[in-house]
């Protein structure tokens, strides 16, 4: 069985209407034949069907709308037919000419009506569909009968063009225009966002530009105000830390004695500037741990990425009671004396609000020390996206045991945080290992 | 290493080119006897003969298609387009044949065709004599489009464009011809990938090609008196666009000024400029700035060209304005 | 006597493809712009059938059946009808747009008078590099109106290139007549302005057309430049599948169907049905096949559409 479906004729065609049949059931019908005329946006055309066989129902009526594919009737095919018709065959003599003189063409015309409804051409079809009228609605006042345009604009009661009433386009009303925002350059905000800076205490006449965020330097206008803003930053970060970083710890504790005695010798021949403060000592430490232990010396976005150098945060008190976390770059570089400088440099200039921008990039690790009378032990945050934080206790006089006997000696308790992701607690015991033997062994610092 | 002009450098760059390879012939109208209408073909008619310096009647979809098909057929051909005005009688043979046939034939044919036009206003030459299509050009897929702004580049982008597999339209600024320049004794083919800086500068970026060049650098002169650095770029190649370079640029100064004879909508500093917003958004601190033509048919009388078309004036204006963080 | 056979399954294989060709398009297999050749067989086989394989042929947007003529598998062309990889284009043409490098046919072209530049300079690239080989360029009437064409006919002339312009004068451009479109309706006496050796020929006939293209080649190959080949044909169906046909009267395309040339060759070569039949049962095996290629032939990977806009070695490729 054999399916005539609604063919595609167009490259823009998705639907067509059935305007009428031209054979009806139990009609024979040959390949390439004439079965149907179909009618789509632009006009009315003829349809052929692609089998040759009878007809056995007709599944769609004239005047229905139906999508390109739909079936529209079936067919009973036959064996195969003659698929060529037999036509009358002229044979005219070959004939060529050099110089040619020939009739002109034929002249185009008048499209001529197609059986089996003689009086209706195309045009005509499409332009009655248009109306919704049937051949029985009009009348023709052509010769024959014909159905004239005038004659089906005349039943349809229209006088020319046909209109198409346009249907209202509904506005959305505009949302009302938010309030301008203030003048800051796309890299001003994201500098700004980076360093923790609140950009509106950056004042500038012109919009603020990223060289205004990185030569910012907060006033002292009234340390309220800072403070509250750093302790907002220091939140934020904190949270973030707790929020992001599952901290693991290892602790111990280690004898000084000797290490300080060495550094009151160290510092015994110098001038009081030249000095270096038990504070360096652990920031040399952690820097040789660093180094030993490069896990321990990077960040975590995603995945670890390590340093190059030791760019070595150092946690400092500020005066309006909070804390920020200078960088010293590429602290691998620098001696005890070197990061005395440093660090004296960073403190000074840390309580004045004198910070440069890059120290407050985020390093590679952090020392936060409450060495000088402070607690036992200190059990610090890590400050994102670094991986680890040395945790400095209060240095003191402690029991110790010193060749399998109880002595009195000079302790610190050491505390490692470190990001579990990155980490695990072999690897943190390997660095305060290294750490505590760097500690212990002040010569090689 | 000799000083000669822009016109001298092309020149050169087809005497080698056929000297070399006798697959590359030229074919365009007044080549030939005339010596060509700016001269670039002085004196390459006596040296090669009419069949290699083939002079056309005023057909030029007829010609640049021959060109297309003698590609087809395994010559290399030089096509001239008098100006790029009349390029557009070329048009169909240029975007439905040369750029579309490759990707259109499933890759079984390539055209390696180079039409060289000459470009640009300043002349006095009014209206339809002074268009700046390089950029439109740009915005069709399946060509290159090259603008060689100095001598060493006239010289050397040929040869390499000549040895390129597809479509190259080669864009030479009328005003560029007299322009001088050192070429080294054995200068070959340059690349045609790259854009170049001309002038190294932290404040800004300038953008520009061809013809433009000479103008943005003097701006680039006023404004570094002005203690303004900015540096200059020279795009060379309009498609593809290098926008690696320009936007590490961008990156390194922050503001971007683009300069482009063409008409401002639509133009190809709009291409560049959305490249850059793309690309290096979060760098930037000022709108990025647009020098080009005001948006009219170029007057014949030269105090209104000169007002239509962009002056160094224009750019360091453009360039203050992006210092203030303005448009 | 056997060239003639051979004459007469070349027409009818395109015919059948052809015919397949709208069968398909009606059932949307076959999309955009669908253009036969029906009616018209006899032109481009009388032409081709005097080519040597290494001439080139540039043809129109109504070009499957140059196309099979020229040696395209109908694998290859109803892959590419199909917008399949495996067709002749990657699928990335379709029927407007079939190229055969291999084959020496450049197409395929959907701009009217587009190809005439591109044949032009095929040939002279074939004097230059002094090889003998002609070039045929296959246009409709309409085309003539272009300033493409008049441009291009001047230039072979000028330059005494090799290129056999075939005009098939099916007497309507689309929709519109040759009278409303043409001053000059003589289209022979037109090229001759041109001083182009200009000939009329039946274009029913293939055998006057083998003929005519015979002598005309034959010239070419002795040096005696461009020639114009004006064929009088008929297309039996529309322009394209979508023409309501309102431009010409249905009775005189049933009177040049009673020239289908097809059924001249046939009654005159007076064949016997067996013979028939086996060439009919033949080309519809190789048609069906062709489908069935098609349609079990997979898609072009959308991640290569990038591919060849430009050469794949240019240091181009892949960037904008």
């Amino acid at each position: 069985m054999g399916m005539f479906l609604m063919p595609s004729l167009g490259a823009d065609m998705d639907e067509g209407t059935l305007l009428e049949w031209m054979v009806a059931p139990g009609d024979e019908v040959k390949k390439g034949q004439v079965v149907a005329v179909v009618d789509t946006a632009k006009s009315a055309i003829d349809v052929e069907v692609f089998e040759t066989g009878v007809v056995a129902e007709l599944l769609i009526e004239p005047g229905t709308l139906v999508p390109v594919g739909t079936p529209l009737a079936r067919i009973e095919v036959q064996g195969a037919g003659k698929s060529a018709p037999d036509a009358a065959s002229v044979v005219e003599p070959a004939r060529v000419a050099e110089s040619v003189v020939e009739s002109a063409p034929e002249p185009v015309a008048e499209p001529a009506p197609s059986a089996p409804l003689p009086h209706l051409a195309p045009p005509i079809r499409h332009l009655m569909h248009q109306f919704g009228l049937k051949p029985g609605d009009v009348r023709g006042s052509g010769p024959d009968g014909q159905i004239t345009r005038k004659d089906v604009l005349a039943a349809a009661g229209e006088s020319g063009g046909i209109a198409v009433a346009a249907a209202p386009v509904p506005t959305i009303p505009a949302p009302p225009a938010p309030p301008s925002r203030p003048r800051v350059t796309p890299r001003a905000r994201r500098l700004a966002q980076q360093r923790g800076i609140d950009l509106n205490a950056v004042q500038t006449s012109g919009p603020v530009t990223g060289a205004d965020v990185e030569s910012f330097t907060p006033k002292a206008k009234t340390p309220v105000d800072r403070s509250a803003a750093m302790r907002k930053a220091t939140a934020a970060l904190m949270s973030r830390a707790a929020r992001e970083i599952p901290h693991y710890y290892v602790v111990n504790t280690f004898d000084i004695t000797a290490t300080l005695e060495w550094l009151r010798e160290f510092n015994a021949g110098r001038k009081p500037r030249d000095r270096v403060l038990p504070a360096v000592l652990f920031l040399r430490a952690t820097v040789l741990a660093a180094q030993a232990v490069p896990e321990m010396n990077g960040t975590w976005e995603d995945e670890y990425v390590p340093s190059a150098g030791v760019d070595l945060g150092v946690a400092v008190a500020t005066r309006t009671g909070g804390l920020v976390t200078p960088r010293i770059v590429a602290a691998q570089d620098l001696d005890l004396s070197g990061l005395m400088a440093h660090l004296t440099d960073l403190v000074k200039r840390a309580k004045a609000g004198r910070l440069k921008g890059g120290e407050l990039q985020p390093g590679s690790i952090t020392v936060s020390s409450l060495a000088d009378n402070g607690p036992d032990l200190l059990y610090g945050v890590i400050y994102p996206p670094q991986v680890a934080l040395v945790g400095v206790g209060g240095v003191a006089p402690r029991p110790f045991v010193v060749d399998g006997e109880l002595a009195v000696r000079t302790t610190v308790t050491v505390t490692v945080s470190a990001d579990h992701r990155a980490t695990d607690g072999r690897t943190g015991a390997r660095f305060l290992a290294a750490l505590g033997k760097a500690l212990t062994h002040p010569e090689e610092l | 290493m000799a000083t000669i002009t822009y016109r001298e450098a092309v020149r050169q760059a087809i005497r080698t080119a056929m000297k070399d390879d006798e697959r590359v012939f030229m074919m365009g109208e007044d080549i030939g006897a005339y010596g060509g209408c700016f001269g670039v073909s002085m004196g390459l008619f006596e040296e090669f003969g009419p069949e290699r310096i083939r002079d056309t009647p005023l057909s030029e979809s007829a010609f640049v298609g021959a060109g297309i098909g003698a590609a087809l057929g395994g010559m290399r051909p030089i096509v001239e387009v008098m100006t790029v005005n009349f390029s557009l009688l070329a048009l169909d043979q240029i975007v439905n044949t040369a750029a579309s046939l490759s990707h259109m034939s499933g890759g079984q044919f390539n055209v390696p065709v180079v039409i060289r036009m000459t470009t640009g206003a300043g002349r006095q030459l009014a209206a339809q004599h002074s268009h700046s299509f390089d950029g439109w050009y740009a915005h069709i897929p399946g060509i290159r489009v090259v603008a060689p702004a100095t001598v060493e580049d006239a010289f050397g982008m040929l040869g390499t464009a000549l040895a390129d597999p597809d479509p190259v339209l080669f864009f030479e600024h009328g005003a560029l011809y007299n322009s001088k320049g050192e070429l080294p004794d054995d200068a070959g083919p340059v690349d045609i990938d790259k854009a170049a800086i001309r002038r190294a500068g932290k404040d800004l970026t300038l953008i520009t090609y061809g013809g433009t060049l000479p103008t943005t650098l003097a701006a680039a002169g006023e404004l570094a008196g002005r203690g303004i650095d900015a540096e200059v770029i020279d795009l060379r190649t309009l498609r593809p666009l290098d926008d690696a370079t320009f936007v590490d640029s961008v990156r390194r100064t922050h503001r971007a000024v683009i300069v482009d004879e063409g008409w401002r909508s639509g133009s190809i500093s709009a291409e560049i400029s959305a490249r850059i917003t793309e690309q290096a958004f979060y760098e930037l601190d000022a709108p990025i700035g647009r020098v080009c033509s005001k948006e009219v048919p170029t007057p014949y009388a030269r105090h209104m060209e000169q007002a239509a078309i962009p002056s160094a004036e224009d750019v360091v204006r453009a360039a203050e304005a992006a210092m203030r963080g303005e448009s | 006597m056997s060239d003639s056979v051979e004459l007469l399954r070349s027409m009818l294989r395109v015919r059948r493809f052809e015919e397949r060709c709208v069968e398909l398009y009606s059932q949307t297999k076959i999309r955009g712009f669908l253009h036969v050749y029906i009616g018209e067989e006899a032109v481009a086989t009388g032409v081709m059938s005097v080519l040597e394989p290494d001439d080139a042929v540039v043809a129109t947007y109504r070009e499957h059946g140059h196309g099979l003529l020229k040696g395209m598998t109908a694998r290859k062309v109803m892959a590419e009808m199909y917008g399949k990889v495996t067709g002749c284009s990657r699928g990335r043409g379709g029927s407007m747009h079939l190229f055969d490098k291999e084959n020496g046919f450049y197409g395929g072209n959907a701009i009217v008078g587009g190809g005439f530049p591109t044949a032009i300079g095929l040939a002279l690239a074939d004097k230059m590099l002094d090889r003998d080989r002609v070039t045929v360029c296959f246009f409709g009437e309409g085309a003539m109106a272009e300033g493409e064409w008049h441009e291009s006919m001047n230039l072979a002339q000028l330059w005494n290139l090799p290129v056999l312009f075939v005009c098939e004068n099916n007497l309507y451009a689309m929709g519109t007549a040759l009278s409303r479109s043409e001053s000059e309706t003589n289209l022979a006496i037109k090229a001759s302005a041109y001083e182009m050796p200009a000939w009329t020929v039946d274009g029913m006939d293939v055998l006057a057309v083998a003929d005519a293209a015979r002598r005309a080649v034959d010239a070419i190959r002795a040096g005696g430049g461009p020639h114009f080949l004006e064929a009088r044909t008929y297309r039996f169906r529309a322009h394209s599948m979508f023409d309501p046909e309102l431009y010409r009267d249905k009775e005189e395309v049933l009177k040049w169907r009673e020239r289908d040339p097809i059924d001249l060759l046939r009654n005159a070569l007076d064949l016997d049905d067996q013979t028939w039949q086996q060439m009919e049962d033949e080309i519809a095996a190789e048609v069906e096949d062709a489908v069935t290629f098609a349609e079990e032939s997979p898609d072009e990977d959308v991640a290569d559409l990038m591919l060849f806009v430009y050469s794949p070695d240019s240091s181009a490729a892949g960037r904008i």
